[in-house]
């Protein structure tokens, strides 16, 4: 193997790219199990948006029109989990699961003859002197806007639970939905809209794997990525800052396996792809291993139903 | 405005009645979408769900049945029993792999020797293969309290490398012009899983799954064990007041639904799917899970699940060839499927109450 073969610039800067569908993905988990709901249909909502985003993206030729409805598609699936878990009471771990599994049947269906066409490329943004700084211009300057609205995103996420009134009812939803219901916070509605915001999110981050990635369709092209965002946010232990650490980590994996496969690594290809899958078991054991302060930080009320009847 | 009232016990008539709510929803809701791809509803639906039963080639349809329905119960059998006691395995798809791997792995090890003893042994090394790859979850779960649904997930991905890396490396059939995939079990008479009554479709496989649907109602019934896990699923405090270990029932039920997941996978590699091949499993540890609901986590409603499930398949493949449904529509279908079901379960739970607003 050579590993001079490996240009580490252009591997941080696709490792940028690389974080973003799970970066996207998991901070909208976050606000959600903040919230103090479970939804384990992050795959199926990621892999609507990419459908969704991919067809309207190839119909209008816009990329941006593209992520919209990539955002309203993942938010409306969001929203049928939301009305059979809010209102029908239904079990959240198994509504999240058959949420995953209509999402991947649904996307197959709509994506039927999208295959192998080619969608609208998403314009670089251009930073103008910064994006010609020599080495750090290519890793941090010269990626499309989403790379950026996604860490913005987190920014404001965190800005939002840490610093506002909203964030603080949020949070009082999660840890106690009874308490917070005596006080007169409609517990519903509040996690109605986290839902949402959650599942807009799992969109967008699907319609950037299918539009700037990869970029194009195919079946099931999520490939689990869903579910790492969900052990993102158990990685992160609930903090909005750190789950873009833990993207940055997931998406170093990735691309360095795709790298290490270049460069021809004597592991056959197979095993490498294997293994940011097995990352993830490793940091789950790790982080799930200090036990008192990791249950500590998941919300108390995550994935209990609440009826206010009691 | 309707107002939700806990029942003080679920509703014996509503239990038994929502999955035929539910399935009768779907039809409908299905049948639109039909519509919406340009298709009759109504032929679509009876080309799923009447014809493979009634028509002049149900002959043809039928043993499909039996063939394709096995697997699906004797996953879905497995996962009820975890599902019940609160231990999410969602990684049957992966166990069924591993199993499926190592069954035929310790069956080609002998070829070309002929003898009775060599199926017998895939298929203890089957459940143990996909035992072990259930294990994983297990005791990281039971040591260091990392959550079952994640870890085994994973596992799911991991397995289907592992499936390609087997199919185009060792496994590999020496004789099979470098394309990828193992020699072929079905054909191979000591590793060949074949009909055991002429026409019927009947395989091992169908077998054990009906013998695990009646282990299953015994153990549930008539066992200490089918007790605690009862007790865990529906009162996690007095589980754990009355005795019962949380762990060892973490281990047995995962032990147990990645055991069954592996006898599907290497009776499906020895019959219907006849090798190993990149492609090989198809979604049946994911469909599963719908068929465990579907059932009720009871054994005897998931064998009548597991049934009509496969009914969805075997429809479903003639309606994409006389109708051109995609089979992308089945899957959709079948996910809608879950999502009727649990909805209108808030029935057997609650009751409806209808009441006039502002009235506290």
């Amino acid at each position: 193997m050579d590993l001079s073969a490996i240009n580490w610039g252009l591997l941080l800067a696709s490792l940028m790219v690389a974080a973003t569908p799970i970066l996207l993905a998991g901070i909208g988990e976050l606000v959600v199990e903040k919230s103090g709901v479970l939804n384990l249909g992050v795959e199926g909502m990621m892999i609507t948006g990419a459908i969704c985003g991919f067809a309207v993206a190839v119909a209008t030729g816009n990329p941006a029109v593209g992520f919209v409805a990539a955002a309203l598609g993942g938010a409306v699936l969001a929203l049928l989990f939301g009305i059979l878990t809010q209102f029908l009471l239904s079990n959240q771990v198994a509504t999240g699961l058959a949420l995953t599994l209509f999402g991947l049947g649904l996307s197959a269906l709509l994506g039927q003859g999208y295959q192998g066409i080619k969608p609208p490329s998403a314009p670089r943004l251009d930073l103008g002197p910064l994006s010609d700084l020599p080495v750090i211009g290519p890793i941090l300057f010269r990626h499309d806007l989403m790379v950026y609205l996604a860490i913005a995103l987190v920014a404001v996420v965190w800005l939002v639970l840490a610093r506002t009134r909203a964030g603080l009812i949020l949070r009082a939803v999660g840890e106690n939905p009874a308490a917070a219901h005596a006080l007169g916070y409609k517990v519903v509605a509040v996690r109605l809209m986290a839902i949402a915001f959650g599942g807009a999110c799992a969109g967008l981050g699907g319609a950037y794997l299918s539009l700037v990635r990869v970029p194009q369709w195919t079946e099931g092209m999520t490939a689990g990525a869903g579910w790492i965002a969900l052990a993102l946010v158990v990685f992160a232990s609930w903090k909005a800052e750190r789950v873009l650490l833990g993207a940055w980590l997931f998406g170093g994996m990735t691309v360095l396996q795709l790298n290490l496969q270049a460069a021809g690594l004597a592991i056959p290809g197979e095993y490498l792809s294997m293994s940011p899958y097995i990352v993830t078991i490793v940091v789950l054991v790790i982080m799930s291993s200090r036990r008192g302060r990791a249950a500590l930080a998941a919300p108390a009320g995550l994935g209990k139903p609440f009826h206010a009847s009691g | 405005m309707i107002r939700l009232e806990k029942r003080p016990m679920p509703s014996r008539l509503w239990t038994w009645a929502t999955p035929v709510l539910a399935v009768v929803l779907t039809m409908i809701a299905g049948g639109l979408m039909f519509a919406a791809l340009g298709k009759d509803p109504v032929a679509a639906i009876r080309v799923i769900f009447w014809d493979p039963l009634f028509s002049e080639f149900a002959w043809y349809y039928r043993p499909q049945l039996l063939v394709k329905g096995g697997p699906l119960i004797l996953i879905a059998i497995g996962l009820s029993l975890g599902f019940r006691a609160g231990i999410w395995n969602i990684g049957a798809e992966g166990q069924y792999i591993l199993g499926a791997i190592c069954g035929a792995a310790a069956g080609l090890a002998f070829y070309p020797l002929e003898s009775p003893l060599i199926f017998p042994l895939m298929v203890v090394a089957g459940a143990l293969g996909g035992m072990a790859w259930a294990m994983i979850p297990a005791l990281l779960k039971v040591r260091f309290g990392t959550n079952e649904i994640l870890v085994s997930l994973m596992l799911v991905y991991v397995a289907e490398q592992l499936l390609a890396s087997m199919s185009i490396g060792l496994l590999k059939n020496p004789e099979g012009y470098g394309f990828p995939g193992s020699r072929s079990l079905s054909q191979w008479s000591s590793s060949a899983n074949p009909e055991l009554i002429a026409g019927w479709g009947l395989h091992w496989g169908t077998v054990s799954a009906l013998l695990a649907v009646a282990a299953a109602y015994v153990l549930l019934n008539r066992h200490i064990l089918g007790f605690q896990i009862r007790l865990a699923g529906q009162a996690p405090r007095a589980a754990r007041f009355s005795g019962v270990n949380p762990k060892l029932l973490t281990v047995f039920c995962l032990a147990v639904s990645g055991a069954l997941a592996g006898l599907a996978g290497v009776f499906e590699a020895t019959g219907p799917a006849g090798q190993i091949t990149i492609d090989f499993n198809v979604g049946y540890g994911f469909t599963a899970i719908i068929v465990a609901f579907l059932g009720r986590l009871h054994p005897v409603g998931i064998l009548l699940a597991g049934l009509l499930m496969t009914l969805t398949y075997v429809g479903g493949g003639t309606a994409q060839s006389q109708l051109g449904l995609p089979f992308a529509a089945i899957q959709a279908f079948q996910g809608m499927l879950l999502f009727f079901l649990l909805g209108v379960d808030v029935l057997s739970n609650y009751r409806m109450r209808l009441r006039r607003r502002g009235v506290a």
